[in-house]
């Protein structure tokens, strides 16, 4: 059997590739997925503590996380594409309109 | 029947009812606020008739729970809130009549916010109870920062923003000294301050002294004392003239209320300490307000000075802090309501005329307009302190109540009756007298009906109380002793200041009081 | 009947009401009618009052006190509305009645076809009213408001004609000097009050002769009173204003700024007596004062060409002749010469208003000369009120200003004295030359005047023969004491009021020599007139040619207008100006706006982080997390 720490190191590794890909990346799309890979890094400490401590909180909390990201994956992308049609590009630092 | 609640929310209540109504029915809804402003009025007059002059404590007292947690609603009136409630309840319909023709756009907002305007002057005068007060005293800023800004001249946003951001930076210290006292007694109600004041068993000197200051701080930005008057000039050069009335002869008086009301008797300490400052920078103001108030190219601006210098000696003799210092404060801030707002309605008038309010664009209106130059000449007048006007009577007091604190400060602020004259008849001279310059002035007409009519009862009044300043004094007698009694009660650093003897050569022995009458009334502290 | 005399101040205070508000629709008969007869009123029911106190006189007893109602209340400050009555109240308001009526009277022709006739009348009213307030108050504060009012009333007359710039200054000016002296005026009963308790008259007495009043504050209340009537009654230094005050229409300036008003100074102070003669260091001031300016006026009056200035001037000099009686501790004196005065200098006043009228309004006497054939009454009422006011025996200047000149000299002020008769030189020289310049020598009119000439209507000359009647015999109400005992009526009339003070008599003999002396100098001032201008005006072209300067200097009025200007209303002005520009929007409203800069600066700085780019926000929130988690580990 696998110690939950690879599981945690798995984990901690995937989210710092989202980190990372989502301040690298230029492109809204590409950000967004970087989101979803930390997302599904955070399910995978959560399965993973769950099964360590023998309980079923972690895992009710992952079949959360999975429905909230499709809707937000839902919400993310319809605005990605409102951005598209208007701006005419998804690059995240061309959309720079709060600027004080 | 709660009369004061009915006072207060009458007009808020009115207010309501027209923003039901339809804005295209322009008569309707300034007749019907001023209907209700004329009730408030009315119900002014009632509380001035059943109010009784022998005590000095709260009357017509209602209190019943809100909040929580110290936050009660609590009314009351004594003597000296009694004719400041009077004037708002006066000057509103007044201002309202004026505005009849001047305001013309957005006349719905504009009678709404007036109502509201003196919902919350109304219950700042009334409020007993420390948190209602903070409430009106800042919810009165909403309607006036948007008479100003929505109805005022081309600088007006600029003009509120600056009379709003002042006045708030000051009261937010003071709710924050409200809220610290609220932690020491666990209440909010400013009688059992009060009481807890003069029981000996108080806050210690050293925390009187940092709430003091943030009272003050708020107070003074109002009145205002020097140096924090700059907001005032521009407020009233750029407010419409109901709002320079009513900021000119109620609004500035919350200050001088503040102080005698709340800052003063709350911490006797604090005072003992800063009283001469306090003293001084009214002193300053009244010989400074009046010398700037020489050299103003601006009618409204002129004007503004002017209440600089009359409210710095209104100050002058609160801080004076004896019977005669308070009975004239008070007096003289009727006075000043009455006679500023009466120049703020002449000069209004004489802009919707010309639409400038430049002095040198003025000239040889005398002949003109006769009418209105015979007000105008009493407003400068009553606003100079010629006997057999109220300025007069109320002058005196203060300086007499001032001279007793203090020869030379006395002496001092006496120049005031130099400089008013100088300024006001000044500005006379320059818009009413000499030969017509401007070809424009040939057109003006003189006033009509309606005109006279707002400035008629002003007159009136101001030789009312010119002649029968009992009217008033009796009211407030027991209610200024009272109040010297609960400041200089407690801090023995005031309660004699010694009879100035600059003659040590020559003996002299002051008599005892000559009074006839009224001597179980006679509670002045100082002797 | 017998406490009626508190409504004498009541007629003319309606009919100015009357007048004023409802004036203009009034025709102009009425106006007169109501305008004339309300102050007839008030001078009947003096009369009657001044009747009914002689015939109560000898019973004893104070003053008649009458209170209308309490006014002011507050404290230690009370005064109430009352009125008071008593021999020195009955003469002047006989004074004040008596000279008004005939001014009205005098005014329904000269301002007959002025557009502001009610106004006209009805000021002329309020001034009776605040006049008849100030002399028949029973305390300083009833006094203090007629003293106001009489200034109000002075203000709006002498800037009657407001559309003439001229006048609208000299009006504002007369105000505004007024109010320095009123301001030390209202200090002085401020220690009144401190120190007496009450601004009663007889309280005053009482503790002026008890002793309750030290000498250190009489002379303090003495003096700072006093200074107001500087202001009031026009002395050194604050008398600038009335010369300009002539701006006025005539029938004004001989009413309020010879007769009645300007002399409230000297009534205030002989009203006080009990409380100045307490202070001799307060009385000798009034005296310097009063022989200084009278002096001082006098040498002006002499080089003036404009006839109302030069009897501007004279009344200022006038002036300082009843202060020197006052602070010779003669007020009876004082008092007397104020009632002579009152006669002949309103009717100079109105002699100078009819040749005015009969010219077109000419006021140069340069233009003038020869108008004794065309205006025959008005040159014998001129003639008589300047033999009156020169001090030639028999009228009534010679007696009042003899008995003050006689008090000087008796009381041991010899310089005084000698000032004073020096002024009496001056009065006798510039009036004989005002007179010839006038109405003798060749005609120097204007071509358009000459053609109008014309003597007044009768309403105006009947005026000027009672003054003159007035002025010529109003001096045998007191003769000299060497003239026969008892004889004094005026001083004895007054002891009530006044007290005698302790008096240093002078023998029969040097009594009888100061007398020769006034006279003498009354000669010689007229004898001079006579060598100066009587032909021809060689001897005054030489002076002038021979001290330019000097004669400059007293023409341009010693400079007193410009080094006021100068010396205190420029800088007053510049400095404030300068004051407002530099600090008031600079520096205070500087710092107000300067705040509200900083905040928004300090926004505008911090702004650098809002870059509106996600990825900074997310750097940004990842090193925030990184923190937060390192302080939990660690």
């Amino acid at each position: 059997m696998i110690p939950a720490s690879w599981f945690l190191a798995l984990s901690g590794v995937l989210f710092a590739l989202g980190v990372l890909a989502f301040l690298i990346k230029k492109d809204l799309l590409l950000m967004f997925l970087a989101v979803e890979v930390m997302l599904n890094a955070a399910n995978l400490a959560f399965v993973a503590f769950a099964r360590r401590h023998g309980l079923l909180e972690g895992q009710a909390a992952v079949f959360f996380i999975i429905t909230v990201a499709a809707a937000e994956a839902a919400v993310g992308l319809a605005i990605i594409l409102l951005v598209f049609r208007r701006k005419k590009t998804v690059k995240a630092d061309e959309i720079s309109v709060l600027k004080g | 029947m709660p009369i004061l609640s009915l006072l207060t929310f009458l007009p808020l209540a009115g207010a309501l009812v027209l923003a039901f109504l339809p804005r295209r029915r322009e008569v309707l809804l300034r007749g019907l606020a001023l209907a209700v402003a004329l009730i408030a009025l009315g119900l002014s007059v009632g509380l001035y008739l059943s109010f009784e002059s022998g005590t000095g404590g709260m009357q017509f007292v209602e209190h019943a729970p809100w909040l929580g947690s110290g936050i009660e609603y609590h009314l009351g009136v004594d003597g000296i809130s009694l004719f400041l409630v009077m004037l708002a309840a006066f000057l509103v319909p007044v201002s309202m009549l004026a505005s009849w023709r001047s305001v013309s756009s957005k006349v719905k907002e504009f009678l709404i916010f007036m109502l509201v305007l003196e919902t919350g002057i109304i219950g700042v005068f009334l409020s007993l109870n420390v948190f209602l007060f903070y409430v009106f005293w800042e919810a009165m800023l909403i309607p006036m920062y948007f008479l100003i800004g929505v109805w005022g001249g081309a600088r007006r946003v600029y003009a509120t923003m600056k009379f709003v951001l002042y006045t708030m930076l000051g009261s937010l210290l003071m709710l924050v000294a409200m809220i610290i006292l609220h932690g020491r007694t666990g209440t909010f109600n400013l009688l059992e301050y009060y009481r807890l004041a003069g029981s000996g068993d108080w806050l210690d000197p050293r925390l009187q002294v940092w709430l003091f200051l943030a009272f003050a701080l708020a107070f003074a930005v109002k009145v205002p004392l020097f140096p924090l008057h700059t907001w005032l000039p521009d407020a009233h050069v750029e407010a419409p003239t109901a709002g320079s009335v009513i900021l000119a002869a109620v609004l500035l008086k919350m200050g001088a209320y503040g102080f005698l009301r709340f800052a003063l008797p709350l911490f006797p300490e604090a005072v003992s300490k800063f009283l001469p400052y306090l003293s001084a920078l009214s002193l300053v103001g009244v010989v400074y307000g009046g010398l700037m108030a020489l050299v103003q190219k601006d009618i409204k601006s002129l004007v503004a000075y002017s209440s600089v210098s009359h409210m710095g000696l209104v100050m002058l003799a609160v801080f004076a802090l004896n019977f005669e210092g308070v009975q004239g404060a008070v007096f003289q801030m009727v006075n000043h309501g009455l006679s500023t707002g009466a120049l703020f309605l002449v000069v209004g008038l004489l802009y919707e005329r010309s639409h400038t309010r430049r002095i040198s664009d003025y000239g040889g209106l005398s002949r003109q307009m006769p009418v209105l130059s015979a007000f105008f000449m009493i407003a400068v007048l009553s606003s100079a302190g010629l006997p057999g006007l109220n300025g007069f009577v109320g002058e005196i007091l203060c300086l007499f109540g001032v001279f007793r604190a203090g020869t030379l400060l006395a002496v001092l602020a006496v120049s005031t009756v130099i400089l008013a004259a100088a300024y006001l008849l000044g500005l006379f001279q320059k818009v009413m007298h000499g030969p017509i310059s401007n070809p424009a002035v040939r057109t003006f007409k003189d006033l009509n009906l309606r005109e006279v009519l707002v400035l008629l009862p002003i007159i009136v009044l101001m030789f009312w109380l010119g002649l029968r300043p009992g009217s008033v004094l009796r009211k407030t007698e027991a209610s200024a002793a009272l109040q010297v009694s609960r400041v200089t009660g407690r801090s023995s650093v005031l309660v004699s200041t010694p009879a100035p003897s600059p003659l040590k050569a020559g003996k002299f022995s002051p008599l005892p009081l000559i009074r006839e009458k009224r001597p179980a009334e006679e509670k002045d502290a100082d002797d | 009947m017998k406490e009626a005399f508190w409504m004498i101040p009541l007629f003319p205070a309606v009919g100015a009401l009357g007048l004023l508000v409802f004036g203009s629709r009034l025709r102009r008969g009425a106006v007169s009618f109501l305008g004339c007869l309300t102050v007839l009123a008030s001078f009947l029911l003096s009369l009657a009052s001044f009747l009914g106190l002689s015939a109560t006189a000898a019973a004893g007893g104070g003053p008649r006190i009458k209170v209308l109602f309490d006014w002011l209340d507050a404290g230690r400050l009370s005064a109430g509305l009352s009125f008071q009555f008593d021999a020195l109240t009955a003469v002047m308001a006989l004074v004040v009645t008596g000279v008004s009526f005939v001014i009205h009277v005098y005014s329904v022709g000269y301002m007959k076809g002025d557009r502001s006739y009610a106004r006209y009348f009805g000021l002329l009213n309020l001034f009776v009213f605040s006049m008849l307030l100030l002399v028949m108050a029973s305390n300083m504060i009833v006094l203090f408001i007629g003293w106001e009012g009489v200034g109000l009333c002075s203000y709006l007359l002498i800037g009657f004609w407001f559309e003439k710039p001229a006048a609208a200054a000299a009006g504002k000016k007369a105000f505004l000097i007024n109010r320095i002296g009123d301001a030390a005026f209202l200090v002085g009963i401020l220690f009144l009050v401190l120190f007496v308790g009450g601004t009663e008259f007889r309280l005053i007495e009482r503790a002026a002769l008890n002793g309750e009043l030290g000498a250190g504050a009489a002379t303090l209340i003495g003096l700072l009173l006093f200074a107001g009537a500087c202001g009031k009654s026009a002395q050194l230094p604050l008398y600038v204003w009335l010369p300009d005050a002539m701006e006025g229409p005539t029938p004004v300036s001989a009413l309020i700024h010879a007769a009645t008003m300007v002399t409230a100074g000297v009534y205030m102070v002989a009203r006080l007596n009990p409380l100045y003669s307490l202070s001799p260091a307060a009385l000798e001031t009034v005296a310097v004062v009063g022989a200084a300016t009278a002096v001082f006026a006098a040498t002006m009056a002499c080089v003036q060409n404009d006839i109302k200035r030069v009897l501007a001037y004279s009344t200022i000099s006038q002036l300082g002749y009843m202060f020197i009686g006052c602070g010779v501790g003669a007020y009876a004196a004082g008092i007397f010469h104020l009632f002579t005065h009152a006669f002949f200098k309103s009717l100079l006043f109105l002699s100078a208003g009819s040749v005015m009228h009969a010219l077109s309004g000419e006021l140069d006497i340069r233009r003038m000369g020869g108008l004794r054939r065309h205006l025959p009454l008005t040159y014998a009422a001129f003639l008589t009120g300047t033999i009156a006011i020169s001090g030639v025996p028999f009228f009534s200047g010679f007696f009042s200003k003899d008995a003050i000149l006689t008090k000087a000299f008796a009381s041991g002020r010899h310089v005084v004295w000698a000032l004073g008769l020096l002024a009496a030189v001056m009065t006798a020289f510039y009036m004989f030359r005002l007179l010839l310049r006038v109405f003798h020598g060749q005609e120097r009119l204007e071509p358009s005047a000459k053609a109008r000439l014309h003597e007044s209507p009768p309403v105006m000359t009947v005026p000027l023969l009672i003054l003159a009647f007035c002025s010529a015999a109003g001096g045998y109400l007191s003769l000299p004491v060497v003239f026969g005992k008892g004889l004094d009526r005026f001083p004895r009339y007054l002891e009530s009021v006044i007290l005698p003070g302790a008096e240093a008599h002078l023998s029969r003999g040097t009594e009888w020599l100061l007398i020769a002396t006034s006279t003498a100098v009354a000669l010689v001032g007229i004898v001079l007139a006579f060598l100066f201008y009587g032909r021809r005006t060689v001897v005054p072209e030489t002076l002038i040619r021979t001290f330019p300067r000097l004669y400059r200097l007293v023409a341009d009025k010693y400079y007193i207008d410009e080094l006021y200007g100068a010396v205190i209303v420029n800088p007053l002005l510049r400095g404030s100006e300068a004051v407002y520009r530099d600090f008031d929007v600079r520096v205070i409203d500087g710092a107000v706006n300067g705040a509200a800069r900083l905040t928004a600066r300090a926004g505008k700085g911090l702004n650098v982080l809002q870059t509106g780019r996600v990825r900074d926000y997310a750097l940004a929130l990842l090193v925030g997390v990184l923190i937060v988690v390192g302080f939990l580990v660690l």
